[in-house]
């Protein structure tokens, strides 16, 4: 068996080639769905912002199926949503991600999956990618989750994007310290 | 994990989230354990298309000015693989790197040392039917930083890749052979394994090397594999 290459930090430098105008716009106008903006920032331990990480996403689309040979679900694909994007920090510490609800996909065993995304983060000082969720709190569906249920219940809230109105949320990032994200081993 | 598509990783092949030799990860590391969740539907699939707008001119990066960009040219080809040795087609290879002489076309990259105007130091590529990638570009200059006195970051070119899915995403840095600062520096020597970190550094290979044209260096990547399925194991 080939053994694994091993990660290394993505570096200060990554925007000259990982973030282009507009990859944190993952639906334009035409995508099926509810559009929805996702903003937050990123903190590290001392609750400094982190100006230069990448916040990845990966998600379903508004019918909750995957735009991947892998999914064979009997649910429509969207031509004008792939699902990706990426969120480069500003100054500020700041992403904001303009895309759709996800909608449901399967869990474990029989279950159903409450809409979420999946984060991964990189960063200089990030070693080896951190890879978490965002989920939703106005969706009732939430609160039963196969895999949100697995998080302890007192950390459960860093992985609950909060409705701030307009179809907004507001999804902080805290890499280290009071109020850390789960991050998950998968 | 019982019914896990992918294999996971043994605890001694990606770096710690803490190493205290690099700085950077002091404040930046969680300090929870993570937490084991099973892979769903959610994590096997991932971004396999949107590479619509990727072209040849863009795995060439000497062709991004008027003129030719300073340095040595350089061919960089390899494969990229699973554990199992299954090419990984039709997936998204994206570098950047600094110019011969050390500096990023980055607005942060304050080193005193001249950028060049016909280097951008970026390119994609999309591997083909034996997970083949190749590209011209020219070999990094080394370039001091602030983690500890007199740090120098060895050459290297950063590589990010996705693979078949969301666990297969990888971001790496490839090194040359036989560079004198790859034992002083923390984020090469962050890999446990040493057998880990020798796969970080290409090797200089002559019959891809061009006459009279540029050196060729070989760098294969492995990806997370899956796990065999019943009849796959019962084939051999």
């Amino acid at each position: 068996m080939a053994e694994l290459t091993p990660f290394q930090t993505v570096g200060p430098f990554f925007a000259i080639c990982l973030s282009q105008p507009g990859c944190a716009r993952i639906a334009t106008e035409k995508a099926a769905g509810r559009h929805i903006t996702i903003e937050g920032t990123v903190r590290d331990g001392t609750g400094a912002v982190v100006p230069d990480s990448l916040v990845e996403i990966w998600q379903a689309n508004a019918a909750g199926r995957y735009a991947h040979p892998d999914d064979h679900q009997p649910k429509p694909l969207d031509p004008d949503f792939t699902g990706y994007g990426r969120a480069p920090t500003d100054d500020d510490g700041r992403f904001v991600i303009e895309t759709v609800m996800p909608g449901r996909v399967p869990g474990p065993g029989e279950t159903l999956q409450a809409p979420h995304l999946l984060l991964g983060i990189l960063a200089r000082g990030i070693l080896t990618r951190l890879v978490t969720r965002v989920y939703f709190e106005d969706e009732p569906s939430t609160h039963d989750d196969p895999i949100l249920s697995l998080v302890p219940a007192e950390r459960r809230a860093t992985l609950v994007a909060k409705p701030i109105g307009d179809d907004r949320y507001r999804f902080d990032l805290k890499l280290q310290g009071e109020g850390e994200t789960v991050f998950f081993d998968v | 994990m019982t019914g896990d598509i992918y294999r996971r990783p043994s605890d001694d092949v990606h770096p710690p989230r803490d190493f205290p030799g690099y700085r950077g990860t002091a404040l930046r590391h969680p300090k929870e354990p993570l937490v084991l969740i099973p892979q769903t539907l959610s994590e096997i699939t991932g971004p396999v298309y949107g590479h619509r707008s990727v072209t040849e001119a863009d795995r060439d990066l000497t062709n991004r000015g008027s003129g030719e960009p300073i340095g040595e040219r350089i061919i960089v080809e390899g494969r990229v693989l699973d554990e199992d040795g299954r090419p990984v087609r039709d997936s998204l290879v994206e570098l950047w790197q600094a110019n011969a002489a050390g500096r990023y076309a980055h607005r942060v990259d304050q080193h005193a040392a001249p950028l060049d105007p016909n280097f951008t130091g970026a390119g994609r590529a999309i591997t083909d039917a034996e997970g083949r990638y190749r590209f011209l570009t020219i070999k990094p200059g080394a370039y001091p930083w602030l983690n500890h006195a007199n740090a120098w970051r060895p050459a290297h070119i950063h590589f990010s890749l996705w693979g078949p899915s969301f666990l297969t995403r990888l971001v790496t840095q490839m090194y040359f052979p036989g560079d004198p600062l790859l034992a002083l520096d923390p984020i090469y020597n962050s890999v446990p394994d040493p057998r880990g970190r020798e796969r970080l550094i290409s090797r200089f290979d002559l019959s891809l090397t061009q006459p009279e044209y540029a050196l060729g260096y070989r760098f294969d990547i492995i990806v997370r594999g899956r796990h065999a399925t019943p009849m796959e194991a019962q084939h051999g």
